[in-house]
C-alpha cells in the first residue's frame, strides 16, 4: 500500500491539511450528488418506447437561484479559508533564522549567516522559524518542501522569501518545482531538521572561513566601496551604518524602504534610485559580482546596524 | 419499415478528386479537412504521452534521456493544446454545424474559412519542423528566461508555429461571430438558437480577443531570443514574470476555448437523448457568456507562487471562484434536464454523462487550487496535471467524442456500430480515471510535474497511472477504427436517426452542398418535443 498522504513536519502543514480535508468533503459531496442523480435519472427515466419523449419542463427560477447562491456561499468560505492560510504563509514572524538560497542550473546553494555553506542539503533546527531569502543565478527555479507545504519561485534578478517552522526532526525532500531545463528533476535536495543541540553541534562542526557579514566586509574593502561609503558623513556616497530597514529619501521626492532588494539593486544599478543629496557617480557592478557575493555584501550592510562603527 | 437509402446528391459526392477537396469552399468539407488534420495531431500528441507514461513506470530516468523526456512533454503539450484541443470542436463540429443549425447555406466567409485551414496546416508544419530539427524543451508554457536565454532547442520554429496557428483560430472565430449575427434563417432568434451555438459564439469571442495577446507574446519571445531585446531577461533589464502575465492572459481563457464548445455539445446531446427541453435554457446560454467574460480576469491564479503580491493573489483567487459559479450552474441544469426525460442510453449520451461526471470533478478540484493557501502546496505538482486533464480530457475530449458520435450519421450518412462504440466509451471512461485519479494523490504527496526521475515512494501510483494510460490509448484507437469502417460499411442512417430536434436533422444525411433544399423558417423554441410531422424526414 503506497502512502496516500504526505508527512506533516511544519506548523503550516496542519493548516493546509485541514483545508484539504474540508475541500475533499465538499468535492465528495457534490460529485456523489451529481453522479448519483445522473445514474438514478438515467435508470429511472430510461426510454421505454422508441417514440418516447420527455416531460417538458422549462426551468425553475427558485432552483436556479438555489444552485447559484449555495455554491457561491461555499466558494466564499473556501476563499476566506484559503486566503487566511496564505496570509500566514506570506507573513514570517519578526524573529526568524535567515538563510540565503541561490538556485542555479541544477543545484541549490545555501548560505548560513555564520558562514556555513551547503549544496543540496539544508540543516535547520526544529521549532524555530526559518526564513529563506532566495534568488537565482539563471532561470526561474522553485523551492518546494512537501512535508512543510511551502513553495515559492526563485527568480533571477530579485529576492523572494518563504518561511517555515519545522516541527519534527528528520530528512525531507526538497524539490525544484519550476521547470528549469535538462536536469530539472535532478535539482533536488534534502532539508535536515535537527534538535537545537544537534544543530548547534552541526554549526560549530562545519568548517567556515568567517561569517557571511565578515566575508562581505572583506569584499566591501576589496571592491573599494569603502572609499565613498564611509562611516563618517564625509564620503561621496551615503552612509550605510544604520541604513537597513530605514526609509530612504530619494531624489525627486520618492521614498523607498532599504530592504535586501533595494541594496541589491543599488549595487547592480546604482542609477535606478539615487539617494537625495548625492551625485549619481557610483559605477555599476552588474556582471562583475556573483549572486553569492551580492548576498555577502547585503549581509554586511545589514550587519552595520548592530555593529559599533569603528570611526566613531 | 422502408429501406433507407443515401440521398442521390450530397456534399460528399459533389465532386471527386483532390482538387475538389483542397479548393473547396463548402464548410462541411472544410470541417472534414480539419477532422483529418486534428486527428493526425491527436495521435501524434498521444504517442508522446505514451512515451512519457512508459518512462514514469520506474523511478529512475531509464527509458529516455532527460533531454528527450523534456522534449516529449513539451511537444505533447504544444500539440495537444494548440493543434488539437483549441481547434477540435470549433473547427470540425463547429464548421460543420454552425450553418446547418441556423439554417444557412454556408459560413459568412467561405474562402476565409478555407484560408484558416491552410494557416492551421502551415502552423502545424512549422511545429513539425521544430520537432524534426531536434524538438523543443521549454514546456508548452515557454517560461522565460529559460525559453529566451537558456534553452538551446528549436524554440523559434515552435513559437512561430503557435503564432501562425493563432491566426487560423482568430479567423475561424471571426467567421462564426459574423455568421451567427448575420445569417440566421427567418425566425431563428437568439433565444431559439441551439445552446451549441451560444457556446460557439462565446468561444469565438475569446478566440478573437485573446489570441492576439498570445501572438504578441510569442513575438516578444522571438525578439528577445534572436535580437536580445530585454523584455523578460533580468540580465537585460527585463522582467521574467511579465511573460507569465502575458502568456496566461491568453492561455487561461484558452482553457474555456477548449471546454465551452464541449459544454455546447453536451447540451445538444442531453436534450436529444432525453427528448426534452434543456432545463433553464437562458441560464445555460448566459453561463457560457459569463464564463467567456470572467475567464479573462483570472490569469493571475497561475502566479500565486511566482512573486505576485499577496493582494493581487487575493483578487485573482476571488475572481477564480466566481468563474466556477456559471460552470456549476450548467452542471446542475444538465442534471435537472434528465429529470423526467425519456433517456436513451446511446453512445453520445454515455459520453455526455461521462462529461458531466468528470467535468464536475475537474471543476471541484478547480475550487481546491483557486484557494491560494492550498494552491501553494500543489501548484507545479501532479495535482495540477490531474486537474487540467479532468477538464481537458475528461471534459473537452469526452464532449468532442460524444459530439462526433452524435453527428457522425449527419456527417457520413451512416451509423457507427453501437455496441462497439458503447464498449469503447466505457474503456475510455475507466482508462481515463485510472490514469488521472492517482495523479491527484501524487500531487498532494508532492511529486512535481515535469520530472524525468522521481523518488521511489511515488512508484505505485505512477504505475497505476501508466496502466490507465495504456487502457485509454486502446480506447481511443477503437473509435478511430470503427468510424473509418462505418464510412463504407455502416448502416444507412437516414435524415434523423436519433429522432432529435434541430435544423441539422431536417435535411438529408449527408446534407446537400447547399445544406437545405429551401431556406427553413423557424417557428418554435429549440428542443421542442414531440417533433412536428415534417421534421420526420428519415
Amino acid at each position: 500500500m503506497p502512502a496516500l498522504f504526505p508527512e506533516s513536519a511544519s506548523t503550516m502543514a496542519s493548516r493546509v491539511d485541514a483545508l484539504y480535508f474540508f475541500l475533499i468533503a465538499v468535492a465528495v459531496f457534490f460529485s456523489v450528488l451529481i453522479a448519483g442523480l445522473i445514474v438514478y435519472f438515467a435508470v429511472r427515466y430510461r426510454r421505454r418506447t422508441p417514440e418516447g419523449v420527455g416531460v417538458n419542463i422549462h426551468g425553475g427560477l427558485l432552483l436556479e437561484i438555489a444552485w447559484t447562491v449555495i455554491p457561491a456561499l461555499i466558494a466564499a468560505v473556501i476563499f476566506v479559508w484559503g486566503a487566511s492560510v496564505f496570509f500566514a504563509m506570506s507573513r514570517p514572524p519578526d524573529e526568524t533564522l535567515n538563510i540565503y538560497v541561490v538556485g542555479k542550473q541544477w543545484m541549490w546553494k545555501f548560505q548560513h549567516l555564520d558562514g556555513q555553506r551547503e549544496i543540496n542539503e539544508l540543516h535547520v533546527p526544529v521549532g524555530r522559524a526559518v526564513k529563506l531569502i532566495m534568488t537565482s543565478e539563471d532561470v526561474i527555479h522553485d523551492v518546494f518542501v512537501p512535508a512543510f507545504r511551502v513553495k515559492a519561485d526563485v527568480l533571477p534578478g530579485r529576492y523572494t522569501n518563504i518561511w517555515f517552522q519545522a516541527t519534527k526532526p528528520g530528512r525531507y525532500h526538497l524539490f525544484c518545482a519550476e521547470y528549469c531545463g535538462t536536469r530539472h528533476s535532478g535539482m533536488i535536495g534534502e532539508v535536515i531538521v535537527m534538535e537545537p543541540s544537534e544543530y548547534e553541534a552541526w554549526l560549530s562542526g562545519s568548517r567556515v572561513e568567517g561569517s557571511l557579514a565578515s566575508t562581505g566586509e572583506k569584499l566591501f574593502q576589496d571592491l573599494a566601496c569603502i572609499t565613498c561609503h564611509r562611516a563618517d558623513t564625509q564620503g561621496r556616497g551615503p552612509v550605510l551604518q544604520g541604513l537597513f530597514g530605514k526609509t530612504v529619501q530619494l531624489q525627486g521626492g520618492e521614498t523607498v524602504v532599504a530592504d535586501e532588494a533595494y541594496i541589491r539593486e543599488s549595487i547592480l544599478r546604482p542609477a535606478a534610485k539615487i539617494t537625495a543629496g548625492y551625485q549619481p557617480i557610483m559605477p555599476t557592478f552588474q556582471g562583475l559580482i556573483s549572486e553569492e557575493q551580492l548576498l555577502e555584501l547585503v549581509e554586511y550592510v545589514k550587519s552595520l546596524n548592530t555593529q559599533q562603527s569603528p570611526a566613531k | 419499415m422502408r429501406t433507407l437509402v443515401l440521398p442521390p446528391h450530397h456534399y460528399l459526392n459533389d465532386g471527386y478528386g483532390i482538387k475538389s477537396w483542397l479548393l473547396t469552399r463548402d464548410h462541411k468539407r472544410i470541417a472534414l479537412l480539419y477532422l483529418a488534420a486534428i486527428t493526425f495531431f491527436f495521435f501524434l500528441g498521444g504517442s508522446f504521452a505514451v512515451l512519457i507514461r512508459l518512462e514514469l513506470v520506474t523511478p529512475p530516468g531509464d527509458l529516455v534521456s532527460d533531454e528527450t523526456y523534456n522534449k516529449l512533454f513539451t511537444m505533447h503539450g504544444v500539440i495537444m493544446v494548440f493543434f488539437f484541443l483549441i481547434p477540435s470542436i470549433p473547427s470540425t463540429l463547429g464548421n460543420f454545424l454552425v450553418p446547418l443549425m441556423i439554417g444557412a447555406k454556408d459560413l459568412a466567409f467561405p474562402k476565409l474559412n478555407l484560408a484558416s485551414w491552410y494557416i492551421y496546416v502551415l502552423g502545424g508544419l512549422f511545429t513539425i519542423y521544430a520537432l524534426v530539427t531536434g524538438g523543443v524543451d521549454t514546456g508548452w508554457t515557454f517560461y522565460t528566461p529559460y525559453s529566451t536565454v537558456s534553452s538551446t532547442t528549436s524554440v523559434i520554429p515552435a513559437a512561430m508555429g503557435i503564432f501562425i496557428t493563432g491566426f487560423s483560430s482568430i479567423l475561424t472565430g471571426l467567421n462564426f461571430i459574423v455568421t451567427i449575427h448575420r445569417m440566421r434563417a427567418p425566425g431563428m432568434t437568439w433565444f431559439r438558437m441551439p445552446l451549441f451555438l451560444w457556446s460557439i459564439y462565446a468561444t469565438s469571442l475569446i478566440m478573437v480577443l485573446g489570441t492576439p495577446v498570445l501572438a504578441i507574446t510569442m513575438l516578444l519571445v522571438a525578439a528577445e531570443r534572436v535580437l536580445h531585446f530585454g523584455f523578460f531577461d533580468p540580465a537585460l533589464g527585463g522582467d521574467p514574470v511579465l511573460f507569465q502575465h502575458l502568456f496566461w492572459f491568453y492561455s487561461h481563457p484558452a482553457v474555456y476555448i477548449m471546454v465551452l464548445p464541449s459544454m455546447g455539445v453536451v447540451s445538444e446531446i442531453v436534450a436529444a437523448f432525453c427528448r426534452k427541453q434543456i432545463f433553464g435554457y437562458k441560464f445555460v446560454a448566459f453561463a457560457s457568456m459569463a464564463i467567456a467574460v470572467l475567464g479573462f480576469l483570472v490569469w493571475g491564479h497561475h502566479l500565486y507562487v511566482a512573486g505576485e503580491s499577496v493582494y493581487a493573489a487575493m483578487i485573482f483567487s476571488a475572481l477564480s471562484f466566481m468563474v466556477a459559479i456559471p460552470s456549476a450552474v450548467k452542471v446542475f441544469n444538465w442534471t435537472a434536464t434528465m429529470y423526467k426525460g425519456s433517456i436513451s442510453w446511446k453512445t453520445p449520451m454515455l459520453y455526455a454523462m461521462g462529461f458531466i461526471g468528470l467535468f464536475t470533478i475537474g471543476g471541484l478540484t478547480g475550487l481546491f487550487i483557486a484557494a491560494v493557501g492550498f494552491d501553494v502546496h500543489v501548484t507545479d505538482t501532479y495535482f495540477i496535471i490531474a486537474h487540467f486533464h479532468y477538464i481537458m480530457v475528461g471534459g473537452a475530449l469526452m464532449g468532442y467524442l460524444g459530439g462526433l458520435h452524435y453527428w457522425w450519421p449527419k456527417i457520413s450518412g451512416r451509423l457507427y456500430p453501437e455496441s462497439l462504440a458503447k464498449l469503447s466509451a466505457g474503456i475510455i471512461f475507466l482508462g481515463f480515471n485510472l490514469t488521472f485519479f492517482p495523479q491527484f494523490i501524487l500531487g498532494y504527496l508532492g511529486m512535481p510535474r515535469r520530472y524525468h526521475a522521481y523518488p521511489p515512494e511515488f512508484q505505485v501510483l505512477n504505475v497505476l497511472s501508466s496502466a490507465g494510460a495504456s487502457i485509454l490509448g486502446v480506447g481511443y484507437l477503437i473509435p478511430m477504427a470503427y468510424l473509418m469502417w462505418s464510412l463504407r460499411y455502416g448502416k444507412i442512417a437516414g435524415a434523423n436517426p436519433w429522432g432529435a430536434s434541430g435544423l441539422e436533422w431536417t435535411t438529408t444525411s449527408p446534407p446537400p452542398t447547399e445544406n437545405f433544399a429551401e431556406t427553413p423558417i423557424v417557428t418554435e423554441e429549440p428542443y421542442t418535443y414531440p417533433l412536428r410531422a415534417e421534421a420526420h424526414l428519415g
